[in-house]
């Protein structure tokens, strides 16, 4: 809301300079967004007399005058606007002034003739886009006056955010009890004291509102002999400072009155009112109007016209319709305002997307009462600016007025309760003065204090909660005093799964491993790009109804695809050694139980749902290049693949020290020989592989890349909370080596099991061909094991090895 | 015949000048030998005490044991002394060039700038009582809007400017929605924060369609606007710097009243303005920096949860919630929020 802080003083002056003013508005809660300069500031402009005009000698459209600026003297102008007669009293520019477009004037020579300045016309002082002469002031102005004095264009303008409960301050007299409230300034009457109108039937003129829900109010007043032009510098000074273009004086009037009062008003050209009747009545679905930007519009059952004996003739509250549009050639104007509920107008203005200075008032909603408070003001205003007369009485369908006698606009205050909510004391009588200067009444009730509301603020103000709202903001947040909850024992800390979480991100990061942030959008055919069969739950996309790109569509099933999208664009940077993870949300359109883990189809599941999709927080790594930069030592240069890869994941289940294997095959987006599933026992944690070549090079990854995603929700689940303590020997181990040859079929890891049911530790140190040797360590927690005692043991696992898995012990 | 503790006397200070004098340890061992060896004079001349006069016996036997023993502490010492000469002389000369890189290199990994403020932000609240927890990021609209008491009107309900998944659910807008949810699951007294990803149909430099918010919620009996003030001055001195203060501006949420937006004192200059008199680039020339929003818990959320225990006549507490991206970015200066989620590693391997 832009508010000239000229137009703004008129109700309440504060006597601030505007920034300071701004600021004190903005602790009370309209926040200062800008203060916008003068149009123009300086001594330089000011009012002329034309006291001569003659043809320039060597230019035919060229005037030389002579122009009296009082106290300053007479000086000589040369001026190019056809309208240029002795005797006018104009707007002059001395040279040194800025023009609001950012122009300084000089003094020119014009085909030879000196001008000391120019004078000015409506476009060049920013009133409007009248270039086809200058202006001419209308008025008992001295020459030599501050041109500012005269039009209100010396303003600043005060830009301020005024929040959706604030309707009321969509107006310049409701900013004014703002800064009334705030500052202490003295409020003057509002400009709609003294309505020129009356009451009773409006002859020849009938409306009927067939919608009392949707319209609890309207009226209208008449207006004949209206003379229609331009508005007068005054006016349109004001609303081009408010922001507004000046179009002509009837509609400028009900732009001035709405900016003033906050109550949106709409002129019909009586004569194109067919039958004068107007009925308010909800549209059929389907309904046509031809609104006055020239545009047809399809309406929707449960929205509101306006009719007249022809058909639709308004869109109400929204725009009015081009039939009834007041023109040039207009003389009778009925003025509507009107009340409309609220959720109607945004529902329509919303779809049509029409959003103007009224319905975005009227969405907000406004009382019923505004109405014959901006009746009063342009009543006023049509016959001062436009020469109208006022055909007695208002018509006035008062629905709401029912309902206004029949609600309490009285609601109770509890000083005690203002204090325990905001843990500061206000005192009762500094509660009362706030809620009287922000125009409550307030009257003695008990240890209470009475309130009734204002009309303006009925909407807004409901509850007690919202009164300690206004004493609180008015006496000053500045105030409180910063203090802690007392927290009644409460204490703060992690769960066991974000403490174990943490753990897990933290150790890919200590593994020299960066954490990225990926989209949760994606597209559908990601699904394709990962090869991914049509029954794999990672189809079963969450769409976005309404995304912002065709890119974004759906929401990502996998991190997989997040991640390769990063690694392509840090390839495409140069960087080719990656290691990255993500810890993050996928999503699956489909019931809980079917989270990746499962293995069930996409159409088994699809549709099974009616509440929320399924959220997985899963742990997601893309491993690709050297593992880490070339030693001086040329200790070998080591690039991620499926080992190194799986000795990442495998060191983030072993600190949380989940029981874990892997078991062939993996995906279809992975490696056939080099991918695997990802196990505690039977629950299948994710998964683990070098991805295929032909998913890697469609995005543009070339060489091995390595991934693996987890469901890290489950991880977690399968992580022991509860460490007790195990006792350890403290005799030595008996160290052993074991070389065995093994069949084609046979899996390490079913050797290593053989062996570790008889030995306390087994590692493979060496795998070459069909062989593979192991340190194995054996020991007794009450003596050192005798070489005996080894050699039988050593035994058992050879002679197990060969009768279970075919596998020989190495000669 | 001489006399017997003369030779010994002669030969203790004979062993003792060489062995002051032997060079290293090799010799030392050499002398050892010479003066304390099986074949030695010493040893000889104490093994044929037996052999002499009884007069004589005593003397020279204590003599010569002196002597031995004397003899021994001293070859003992020189030994010492030696070696650790040598092996000083020995550790002088392995010498490697310690500005070669460490070996084998040890690459750093870093968390992402939102994980590690977020994980800053979670900290600070935890010690200040707050337990952290979680929602889901598809939520119903009820939780989103209408248990928030945003009016059918709100305009942040349009498809315009929320991602709707069905006609009953969106990518929540908020991390508020929680409020709701923690309230139906919890009694009170309730404090918590919760971080987590939102998403508004926005993208331009300063705006992003998904970004991350942390909530909080205080509910108690007693849980005042001033408690609010103070919980959020803690937190910015925590994060922002200690000589931080915090100002509440009355403002407007449906799920609050009264309502405030929280602005923290600008880090960047002084009342707005630099040393060099320009206006500050951070604030605007404003002094202050807006944070968060926040309020007290409007009645109306605690009647979608009165039979959970929130009576609001008995119950009062605090909300806010705040941009983890906006905290990132006040911190560290970063252009365009658009960098979060390019994921570039030259940007990953600034922060974290």
């Amino acid at each position: 809301m832009r508010v000239p802080l000229e137009w703004l003083s008129e109700y309440a002056d504060a006597g601030l300079p505007a920034r300071e003013l701004g600021e004190r508005l903005t602790m009370t809660g309209t926040k200062l967004e800008a203060v916008h300069g003068p149009t123009i500031s300086d001594e330089h402009f000011v009012v002329g007399k034309v006291l001569d005009a003659q043809r320039h000698p060597d230019a035919d459209k060229l005037s030389v005058c002579q122009v009296d600026l009082g106290g300053r003297g007479t000086t000589e102008i040369v001026c190019g606007a056809p309208n240029v007669a002795a005797g006018q009293l104009v707007a002059v520019v001395e040279p040194g002034g800025v023009m609001p477009d950012g122009t300084k004037i000089k003094r020119a020579k014009l085909r030879g003739v000196v001008s000391n300045g120019m004078i000015l016309s409506e476009r060049e002082l920013g009133l409007g886009d009248d270039h086809g002469g200058i202006l001419v002031l209308d008025g008992d102005f001295a020459p030599g006056a501050a041109l500012g004095d005269v039009l209100p264009l010396a303003t600043e303008v005060l830009e301020l955010e005024i929040t959706p409960n604030r309707p009321d301050c969509l107006g310049v007299y409701g900013v004014a009890r703002e800064v009334h409230a705030t500052t202490g300034a003295e409020l003057k009457p509002p400009p709609w004291a003294d309505d020129p109108g009356s009451t009773g039937a409006v002859e020849g003129v009938e409306v009927r509102v067939e919608v009392p829900d949707l319209c609890p109010r309207f009226t209208a007043r008449v207006f004949e002999e209206v003379r229609i032009g331009p508005s007068p510098p005054w006016l349109k000074a004001r609303l081009t400072a408010a922001g507004m273009r000046p179009i002509s004086n009837v509609v400028d009037i009900t732009n001035y009155v709405m900016l003033l009062t906050g109550q949106p008003l709409h002129a019909f050209d009586l004569d194109r009112v067919a039958g004068q009747r107007l009925v308010v009545r909800g549209a059929r679905e389907g309904e046509t109007i031809d609104t006055l930007d020239g545009q047809t519009r399809t309406l929707e059952a449960g929205e509101i016209v306006i009719d007249d004996a022809d058909g639709p003739t308004s869109l109400a509250g929204v725009m009015g319709g081009a039939r009834s549009e007041v023109s040039d050639d207009t003389t009778r104007v009925l003025l509507e305002v009107a009340s409309w509920h609220a959720p109607a107008i945004h529902r329509t203005s919303t779809r049509l997307g029409l959003r103007s200075e009224a319905s975005g008032r009227f969405e907000k909603g406004l009382s019923t009462e505004q109405t014959m408070e901006a009746q009063a003001v342009a009543t006023r205003l049509m016959v001062e600016v436009c020469g109208a007369r006022l055909v007695p009485g208002t018509i006035d369908v008062d629905v709401g007025g029912a309902a206004r006698a029949g609600g309490d606009d009285h609601k109770r205050l509890r000083p005690a309760r203002v204090d325990r909510l905001l843990g500061m004391a206000v005192p009762r009588e500094r509660e009362r003065a706030i809620l009287e200067s922000l125009g409550f009444g307030v009257e003695d009730a008990g240890d209470d204090l009475a309130v009734r509301v204002p009309h303006f603020r009925r909407a807004d103000v409901t509850r007690e909660a919202d009164l300690v709202e206004e004493v609180a903001r008015i006496e000053g947040l500045d105030r409180l005093p910063a203090t802690l909850p007392s927290r009644n024992g409460v204490a703060g800390r992690l769960t066991f799964e974000q403490r174990a979480r943490r753990r897990a991100e933290d150790v890919l990061v200590g593994r020299g491993l960066h954490e990225v942030v990926g989209w949760s959008f994606t597209e559908p055919g990601v699904a394709d790009r990962l090869r991914l069969p049509d029954d794999d739950p990672r189809r079963l996309f969450v769409p976005v109804e309404n995304p912002m790109s065709e890119d974004h569509r759906v929401l990502r099933t996998t991190l997989l695809g997040s991640l390769l999208e990063i690694a392509r664009h840090n390839l495409a940077r140069g960087r080719s050694d990656l290691a990255l993870f993500e810890s993050g949300a996928i999503y699956l359109d489909a019931p809980p139980s079917a989270d990746l883990a499962t293995g069930a189809t996409a159409v088994a599941l699809r549709g099974r749902h009616d509440g929320l999709p399924t959220e997985v927080h899963a742990l997601g790594g893309l491993l690709t290049g050297r593992v880490a930069p070339e030693s001086w030592r040329g200790a070998g240069d080591a690039r991620w693949d499926f080992f190194a890869a799986k000795s990442a994941l495998g060191a983030v289940l072993d600190a949380l020290r989940v029981e874990w294997d892997v078991r062939p095959p993996g995906h279809p987006f992975l490696h056939p020989g080099r991918a695997a599933r990802v196990f505690s026992g039977d629950t299948e944690l994710g998964w683990l592989g070098e991805v295929h070549p032909l998913v890697a090079r469609a995005w543009e990854l070339d060489g091995t890349v390595a991934a693996f995603e987890l469901d890290l929700g489950l991880v977690i689940a399968n992580a022991p909370q509860e460490i007790p303590f195990t006792a350890f020997a403290t005799f030595p181990p008996v160290l052993r080596d074991l070389a065995v040859v093994r069949p084609a079929d046979v899996a390490a890891a079913q050797i290593v099991a053989v062996a570790a049911e008889r030995a306390d530790a087994v590692e493979v140190f060496d795998v070459y061909g069909d062989s593979l040797a192991m340190h194995l360590a054996f020991r007794a927690p009450d003596r050192t094991l005798t070489d005996e005692e080894v050699d039988e043991r050593m035994a058992a696992i050879v002679a197990t090895l060969r009768e279970r898995l075919e596998v020989e012990q190495r000669a | 015949m001489n006399d017997p503790t003369q030779r010994i006397s002669e030969l203790r200070s004979e062993a003792e000048a060489a062995i002051a004098e032997a060079p290293d340890t090799a010799a030392l061992e050499e002398l050892r030998v010479r003066y304390l060896g099986r074949k030695a004079e010493l040893p000889n001349l104490l093994r044929g005490v037996a052999e002499l006069p009884p007069e004589q016996r005593g003397i020279v036997g204590r003599t010569a044991n002196e002597a031995r023993k004397g003899l021994e502490a001293l070859v003992g010492d020189r030994v010492a002394a030696l070696e650790a000469a040598e092996l000083d002389a020995r550790l002088a000369a392995d010498r490697v060039d310690v500005t070669l890189p460490g070996a084998p290199p040890q690459p750093v990994g870093r968390h992402h700038l939102l994980s590690s403020t977020r994980r800053e932000i979670e900290d600070v609240f935890l010690g200040l009582g707050f337990s952290v927890m979680e929602g889901p990021e598809v939520d119903l609209v009820h939780y989103n809007f209408d248990a928030l008491n945003h009016a059918e009107t709100h305009p942040a309900r349009n498809r315009s400017d929320t991602f709707y998944v069905a006609d009953e659910a969106v990518l929540r807008t908020h991390t508020s929605p929680m409020q709701v949810r923690a309230m139906e699951l919890y009694p009170p007294p309730l404090y918590i924060i919760v971080p987590g990803r939102v998403y508004r149909r926005d993208s331009d430099a300063t705006h992003t369609p998904q970004f991350h918010q942390v909530e909080g919620l205080a509910v108690d009996e007693d849980v005042t606007l001033a408690d609010l003030k103070g919980t959020l001055l803690a937190f910015a001195r925590a994060v922002f710097g200690d000589e931080r203060d915090v100002r509440l501006r009355p403002h407007f949420f449906p799920f609050t009243e009264p309502s405030v937006e929280v602005d923290v004192s600008c880090f960047n200059c002084t009342g707005g303005f630099m040393r060099d008199g320009s206006r500050c680039p951070l604030c605007k020339g404003e002094g202050w920096i807006e944070i968060l929003g926040a309020g007290e818990v409007d009645p109306n959320v605690f009647e979608y949860v009165r039979e959970h225990g929130y009576d609001p006549d008995r119950i009062q507490g605090f909300a806010f919630g705040m941009g983890i991206e906006r905290i990132a970015f006040l911190k560290h200066g970063v252009p365009d929020l658009r960098m979060f989620f390019e994921n570039d590693l030259r940007f990953l391997e600034q922060f974290g």
